[in-house]
């Protein structure tokens, strides 16, 4: 019953792939490249919250320090194309390495503290980071890197006229870090990462090393939170403190996956789904207007979603589908009983 | 020497608005463990409804901080009726994000209402008076403002110390049920904590338009380094906020001063970080 049931949910996934795979063959889609922009994102954005999701839902420890792991990793490619004229492709992988470093060197002492007190932590350290980024000359301070034209293909990954091509790439990076985290989930490791998020102490007692649980959940983290920072530099074409390495790109991490629904593999897609169209379409919609009307907008429905359902989006499918299985137990019982 | 000292007083009186600040987000912090990523938004709103007494009716400051702390209690007290009673049910990030989402509604609603033009209250009764003593300039706008801020924290802290209501809050921040059993309507000490919160920023707001400019984004700033003095002060506690708002306060003006005004607030965060790292629960936390 079980091994089906997983079953069944992995052929789940492979239709979703394959129907993501498509989607660009759709005529519209393929005429409208605000649509296609809007799909990047929500791939982008789900991959990066799945990246938090390790660390944040599976592991409990709610970090507000990933920009700083995404601006790594964004500067890792920057630099790599705009100092040195390489194709991003090293500085990528560095500026990952770097990150997964920087992670772990944070987070060991952090992990001493606990509950607010570890996220109150992360807050300074994305201040700090922000901050001394400003005003670094070496990656070009506040004014940040602007992308020289070179030639587009894969070999520089860089397109100026389709966005198609950037649209594999995040389907890419969404299928590598949903697989990873799908793997986790069913491994000893995600088993580890739960009983710790659950109780310390108690995870403790049974022999789990839960610093090295955490710190290994944190470094993974930070690798893939960096690729996510990379491709969205590649994509944007131009990277700056405070459009990589702020507490406003720290929130979206986390605001995607609790208003998904934080520890679950589907919360962050759905989250991104849900959020991302609301968040671009709002902005074109009454954008325009100007003044903010947008935001303040996607203000309210935040607190709409989280009011009507604190356990975020999954917790709403979950409501559906304990009704309809109680409805279903219900009239059994009657057929019992008439 | 004389301009060490300066600096240093005028550290301290930025830390005693500092602890105003905190102490309104500590008490909703300790009593209901609810980060209200609002707080720095219920400045900016105490600050807008005094400037826009002082600038249409002309009532200074000194007077129309009694409205911005009524209005900023009422504020925190709808916010908690009609979004974090709904949240608490669920985990708790979930409190967070409503009010994350609510601080970025009042942001941009006074973007969109007053456009993000910075404005300062101008022609007030302390406005451009000073006391000078030796070499050292005391404003008189800021020396009042932060006197009276650290009188209401005084008058909180004593509230909390020292009545019943005080007590039924410490019962209620220590152990919900418990304090139900004892006859204390958590419900409605919820609801005054949040209320009270809002009071305090609110009051700070209302007196700061006289020397600070108010602009939509005031309250970011405002509002983290309240987080940080609130954990680095320890959870709930009102005097490690004000020692830990003090410190912050000098150790801005200082770094400032003499290491470069841009590096400012990492050595602000890096010192935050140090006596987290000493202390894991925050100075007067256990």
């Amino acid at each position: 019953m079980m091994k089906g049931n997983k079953k069944k949910q992995d052929l789940y996934w492979y239709v979703l792939i394959v129907l993501l795979i498509l989607i660009p063959f759709i005529p519209q889609v393929a005429a409208n490249s605000f649509t296609q922009h809007v799909l990047i994102l929500i791939l982008l954005y789900a991959s990066m919250s799945q990246a938090w999701n390790i660390i944040g839902g599976y592991c409990g420890q709610v970090s507000f320090g990933h920009s700083v792991f995404f601006g790594i990793g964004a500067y890792g490619a920057g630099m790599a194309v705009v100092r040195f004229g390489l194709p991003p492709w090293p500085g990528i992988i560095l500026g990952a390495l770097l990150a997964t470093a920087v992670a772990i060197l944070i987070s060991y002492p952090c992990f001493k503290l606990k509950g607010h007190y570890f996220a109150i932590a992360t807050f300074a350290i994305v201040e700090i980071f922000n901050r001394l980024f400003m005003v670094w000359y070496w990656v070009n301070g506040a004014l940040g890197l602007d992308y020289p034209l070179v030639e587009v293909g894969w070999r520089n990954f860089m397109w100026y006229t389709t966005k198609i091509p950037y649209y594999y790439g995040a389907l890419v990076l969404f299928i590598i870090i949903f697989g990873i985290v799908r793997f986790i989930e069913k491994n000893r490791f995600g088993y580890y990462l739960r009983a710790v998020r659950e109780d310390q102490e108690t995870a403790e007692a049974t022999g789990i090393n839960s610093t090295m649980v955490k710190l290994s959940a944190m470094a993974l983290s930070a690798f893939l939170a960096a690729f996510c920072g990379a491709f969205f530099v590649q994509y944007n074409l131009r990277v700056d403190p405070t459009m990589v390495m702020s507490l406003q790109v720290s929130m979206v991490f986390v605001l995607v996956t609790i208003l998904g629904g934080a520890g679950t593999l589907f919360g962050p897609l759905l989250g991104a789904m849900i959020l991302i169209p609301l968040q671009e379409y709002t902005r074109v919609l009454w954008g325009g207007l100007g003044r903010g009307t947008d935001l303040i907008l996607f203000g309210f429905l935040i607190i709409l979603i989280m009011v009507r359902q604190p356990k975020g989006i999954m917790g709403l499918v979950d409501e559906y589908f304990n009704y309809k299985k109680m409805r279903k137990v219900i009239s059994a019982e009657s057929d019992i009983k008439y | 020497m004389s301009m060490f000292f300066q600096v240093t007083i005028d550290g301290l009186l930025t830390g005693m608005i500092y602890a105003l600040v905190a102490s309104g987000l500590s008490l909703i912090w300790g009593v209901m463990d609810v980060l209200n990523f609002a707080h720095g938004e219920y400045l900016m709103v105490g600050m807008y409804v005094s400037y826009w007494l002082g600038f249409l009716m002309n009532i200074d400051p000194l007077i129309s901080w009694i409205a911005s702390g009524a209005f900023c209690f009422i504020l925190g007290i709808l916010t908690y009726k009609l979004i974090i009673r709904h949240c608490l049910a669920g985990p708790p990030l979930s409190a967070l994000l409503a009010t994350f989402g609510l601080s970025m509604m009042l942001k941009n609603i006074a973007l969109n209402r007053f456009s993000p033009n910075f404005r300062i209250l101008t022609g007030t009764f302390l406005d451009g008076k000073k006391i000078i003593i030796g070499n050292i300039v005391l404003p008189m706008p800021q020396l009042v403002t932060s006197i009276f801020a650290l009188v209401v924290v005084f008058i909180i802290y004593y509230i909390i110390k020292r009545t019943r209501l005080g007590w039924a809050i410490q019962a209620t921040a220590m152990d919900k049920e418990a304090a139900e059993l004892m006859g204390i309507k958590t419900e409605s000490i919820f609801v005054l904590v949040f209320g009270l919160g809002g009071l305090c920023v609110g009051i700070a707001g209302g007196l700061l338009p006289s020397y600070l400019a108010v602009h939509p984004e005031v309250g970011g700033l405002f509002g983290l380094i309240a987080f940080v003095c609130v954990a680095m002060g320890g959870f709930g506690s009102i005097p490690g906020a004000l020692l830990a708002a003090l410190l912050i306060g000098l150790v801005e003006a200082l770094g400032g001063f003499y290491i470069a005004p841009v590096f400012k607030y990492v050595v602000v965060f890096g010192l935050y970080l140090l006596i987290v790292m000493i202390r894991p629960k925050g100075l007067f936390g256990w």
